[in-house]
């Protein structure tokens, strides 16, 4: 140390310097890895790109259009569109009215309510490829355990995974199967944090039975978990894919195309580097969309200022 | 007079841990009865059994003569004050405020927003609500707040909405759970004020949890002093004072510490009495005078203003306070001094039970 040489850096300057070598690394790394790639890929979706082409022409919306004129194309969309509005309220839904009912059986049954927490956990916590094949074996046309239940039960067993009219629905309830018990974990989060003075003012105030203690207390002060579940739920929903993968491939005939199962055919499959770039800036905008409003809606219904 | 709540030998046992031993408390009509207890002693668990919150393992809650053991804390229309507040954070101060009474006077229909106010009769209730409501609030001075949600209150607004929602519904009886204890000082000493001056106006009785004995000694006209899930004395704070049941009701009650002598403390100038029983001596009842019966070495001086609290020593080293008037000459630490008292105010206390000795002087 050389006495005290003039200050260089005010405190202010340190500061900020610290900051920035804090955030700066991680911000390079987004920057590089996720900002970068989104713009070429939003570049790319105006060309007729194929992977390993030397060149490449400029077709302006062509990749679009097509998304959205072609059977194809919009059949995923809507495909997407009706597993999301499957998924997100009753994945919601139950993942609270599992929470609720655990929540509760803290008070009398500890064990019993630990335990099922667990088994609810399990299907969040399993690799979902493998779940599938577990799920295809489940659903099996003639030895699946549903249809063999359905059978000794007098109904008529179906084809769940190849039934067009079916496959949708089917794979819309596996999703929710793998997404209520993070929804649950969340909301019992949620409810633990609810301080139960509120509970014994509400019992003091008339609203103590149980319809108007979840209304007056439980739900309003739940409202920032639900949003959060919210937007998780819905950004799973989206990016369905690794059930269309491994149990249906689309199939069949389209019936369980998704935007990112289309996405990955188009991709690295049939190498159309364009037309699965557009692909990735609808599914993008999509999610953009759905998130800001949800933010948007609810989040000043939510924090209560 | 006849109580409005009376708990009759009331026992709260948790799995095994006793924390109210066999209670008994009287609320007369119009009082204002202070809790008062160091924390654990069981005075919130006491006021949750007469609110209904909380139901005794034994012993019986009357309210009006009638036994309340299976009415829910709506049922048997007492409000309460929470130390927290306990506000609904999604409400207004007016919604806050309205809750019982949109409880009580709206059907589940007619609670719904728009459409609620197509349920018959609805409107009319509405209209009593706001009325009540707006009542409340002026009383209270939280008409420019009405639309405020609370997160945007200070805390003594927020008190005053707590006690806006207790006030509204005209309950039978007001309960209080330390209701100042998370404001600052000042606000406090006027929010005691304001409170004294609510039960004046409502005429309800007013039952009031708090540690805090100078708050339990200003507002209350009844305490009942808990020690360990029992109750050690009910009285007027005057009786508090000046005949305290034992030992340590003597400890609690009193802005200064009590001075308490055991006779193996070689106090020399204590009345007879004390060579077999704990002497008991407020320091404001003993200050320096040149003919005093006590002595002892000054050690420590507060000045105060209006008193000087001084800190001394006795013959064989027991601690020692007393209290001088403000324009005291303070002599040097270390200096011996002599203490003069009226040897009516000595209180005597058993030396094993503790409880009061009654002694002529």
């Amino acid at each position: 140390m050389k006495g005290h040489p003039a200050r260089a850096l005010t405190i202010a300057h340190c500061e900020a310097l610290t900051d920035l070598w804090l955030a700066g690394p991680a911000t390079l790394v987004m920057v590089l890895f996720i900002f970068l790639p989104v713009a070429v890929v939003a570049v790319l979706s105006f060309t007729d790109y194929q992977f390993g082409a030397p060149g490449f022409s400029w077709i302006g919306l062509e990749n679009y259009s097509k998304l959205f004129g072609s059977t194809l194309g919009r059949r995923a969309i809507v495909n997407t569109l009706i597993y999301v509005a499957i998924v997100i309220p009753l994945s919601v839904g139950l993942g609270l009215a599992v929470a609720l009912g655990l929540h509760r059986m803290m008070a009398w049954a500890p064990w019993l309510s630990q335990t099922l927490r667990t088994l609810y956990f399990l299907p969040v916590a399993a690799t979902l490829v493998a779940m599938s094949v577990a799920w295809q074996m489940v659903l099996h046309p003639s030895l699946g355990i549903v249809n063999q239940t359905l059978a000794a039960l007098g109904a008529t067993p179906r084809d769940w995974l190849s039934d067009r009219g079916l496959v949708l629905y089917t794979l819309a309830t596996i999703g929710i199967w793998q997404t209520v018990g993070y929804n649950m974990v969340l909301f019992l989060a949620g409810l633990v944090a609810i301080p139960p003075e509120l509970y014994d003012a509400a019992e003091v105030d008339g609203a103590g039975g149980g319809w108007s203690r979840f209304w007056t207390v439980t739900w309003p002060m739940l409202g920032p978990t639900t949003l959060f579940v919210l937007v998780v739920t819905a950004t799973n929903a989206f990016r369905v894919f690794e059930t269309v993968a491994t149990l249906t491939r689309g199939g069949p005939a389209f019936a369980s195309d998704t935007l990112v199962y289309a996405l990955y055919r188009e991709g690295f499959v049939y190498f159309k580097a364009g037309y699965a770039s557009a692909i990735t800036m609808v599914f993008f905008a999509f999610l953009l969309v759905l998130t800001l409003a949800q933010f948007r809606i609810v989040e000043r219904r939510v924090h209560y200022r | 007079m006849k109580p409005v709540l009376e708990l009759r030998d009331v026992t709260r046992r948790y799995s095994r841990q006793t924390v109210l031993d066999s209670i008994n408390i009287s609320v007369p009509e119009g009082s204002f009865t202070a809790l008062l207890g160091a924390s654990g002693c069981g005075k919130s668990t006491t006021l949750r059994i007469m609110a209904g919150l909380d139901r005794p393992s034994s012993g019986k809650v009357l309210l009006k003569d009638e036994d309340v053991a299976e009415k829910t804390a709506h049922e048997r229309n007492v409000a309460m004050v929470f130390q927290s507040y306990a506000l609904y954070p999604h409400l207004t101060v007016a919604q806050n405020m309205a809750l019982p009474l949109t409880m009580r006077h709206l059907s589940p229909f007619g609670r719904l927003p728009f459409v609620g106010g197509l349920a018959p009769g609805s409107a009319a209730a509405r209209t009593l609500i706001r009325e009540k409501v707006n009542a409340a609030a002026d009383m209270l001075g939280l008409a420019d707040l009405l639309h405020r949600k609370p997160s945007s209150l200070s805390g003594g607004q927020k008190q005053r909405v707590a006690l806006g929602r207790a006030l509204v519904r005209d309950p039978v009886l007001f309960l209080l759970d330390e209701p100042l204890s998370n404001l600052d000082a000042r606000l406090r000493v006027k929010m005691r004020a304001e409170l004294v001056a609510l039960h004046r106006r409502t005429g309800r009785p007013f039952v009031y949890v708090t540690h805090d004995q100078s708050e339990a000694m200003a507002m209350a006209d009844q305490i009942v002093v808990m020690i360990a899930g029992k109750v050690a004395q009910t009285g007027t704070p005057r009786d508090l004072y000046d005949r305290p049941a034992s030992r340590d009701v003597a400890a609690f009650i009193g802005a200064n510490a009590i001075n308490l002598f055991a006779p193996g403390d070689g106090m020399a100038g204590l009345p007879q009495a004390a060579d077999r029983a704990v002497a008991g001596l407020r320091p404001e009842h003993l200050s320096p005078a040149t003919s005093g019966a006590l002595q002892a070495r000054l050690e420590t001086a507060e000045f105060l203003g209006s008193e000087i609290v001084l800190g001394l020593r006795g013959g064989a080293g027991t601690e020692i306070r007393a209290i001088a008037p403000g324009d005291f000459a303070v002599p040097a630490p270390g200096s011996e001094i002599r203490l003069g008292f009226d040897p009516g105010r000595v209180h005597f206390f058993d030396r094993q039970t503790g409880k009061r000795l009654e002694v002529s002087p």
